[in-house]
């Protein structure tokens, strides 16, 4: 299998998207910021519908159903980063700062 | 062994196909260093660059696997709106670049390593051993085909998320605004 045909197989994404994955829990794992630590939860979002798509177009049998999926992947990571953004910003108005160092009210 | 269609005999260079697996490779590239910059930039406004390069070389990657719409969704959802929203909420809340961005810890940095790593190299190892079966296609995915689907087989689904969004929307704005009066 040549270089230049890399793009008609199916393990090619999967490790693509397995090495976004990785990426992204890295970043979530060393990340001391919260919004650093959404930044990394997007990449993990964007590996799992490129698996999604990857499977769509080599092995579904209906290839609109993968494409549905990674839509509906794509509002719910909208709604979310919504909804985290804004909480981000609630946390920095009440503690000054969004580090997770500091985040320790619930503390035992 | 896997399944692949249109199978091509190691094209030249410069023919068309060959241009395309080029491209390709390029794209990948671009993906993997978005994701590189954006997991592990100083500054948080440059992650959110480099997550934007990501998510321009993901929707290159879409529309090699025969789905332009959803590569256009990708386009307009994630890098004009999604990335956006961060880089307000970066405005808005993270003032104190002179601090320091970086790891959390002295050990952070190695254990991180090490976990997504051994994350990573599991799933590669799980992809190269399995054998995935190609099945028959029954439609050819069109963005037809597509609004066909959504408003029958998914169109329930389709109506949760637009209530999902809306309930984002209300709550997003509703936590945003609570103490905004102190």
């Amino acid at each position: 299998m040549s270089l230049l045909t890399l793009y008609n197989n199916l393990n090619t994404f999967l490790y693509l998207a397995a090495m976004l994955f990785g990426l992204g829990v890295y970043g979530i794992v060393t990340r001391r910021t919260l919004i650093g630590m959404l930044i990394s939860s997007e990449l993990i979002l964007a590996s799992a519908s490129i698996n999604f798509m990857a499977f769509n177009r080599f092995t579904a049998p209906d290839p609109t159903v993968g494409q549905v999926f990674t839509l509906f992947i794509m509002a719910i990571a909208a709604a979310e980063a919504a909804i985290g953004l804004s909480i981000i910003i609630a946390v920095y108005r009440n503690y000054k700062s969004v580090d997770t160092e500091d985040l320790v009210e619930l503390n035992g | 062994m896997n399944p692949s269609m249109a199978i091509t005999e190691a094209p030249g260079l410069f023919t068309a196909d060959g241009l395309t697996g080029v491209i390709f490779l390029i794209m990948m590239a671009v993906t993997i260093i978005g994701g590189i910059i954006a997991c592990s930039a100083e500054r948080l406004v440059r992650a959110v660059a480099g997550l934007i390069v990501c998510f321009i070389g993901v929707a290159a990657l879409y529309y090699f696997l025969n789905s332009p719409f959803v590569a256009l969704m990708q386009m307009l959802i994630y890098v004009g709106a999604v990335c956006i929203t961060i880089a307000f909420a970066i405005m808005l809340a993270a003032p104190e670049e002179s601090k320091k961005n970086g790891p959390a810890g002295p050990l952070s940095g190695p254990l991180g390593f090490i976990t997504a790593g051994l994350v990573t190299y599991g799933l590669i190892v799980m992809a190269m051993r399995t054998k995935f079966t190609s099945l028959p296609k029954v439609n050819g995915g069109t963005v037809k085909e597509l609004g066909i689907q959504f408003l029958t087989s998914y169109s329930m689904v389709f109506e949760l998320i637009s209530i999902v969004l809306l309930i984002a929307i209300i709550g997003a704005l509703v936590i945003a605004r609570a103490g905004r009066n102190k």
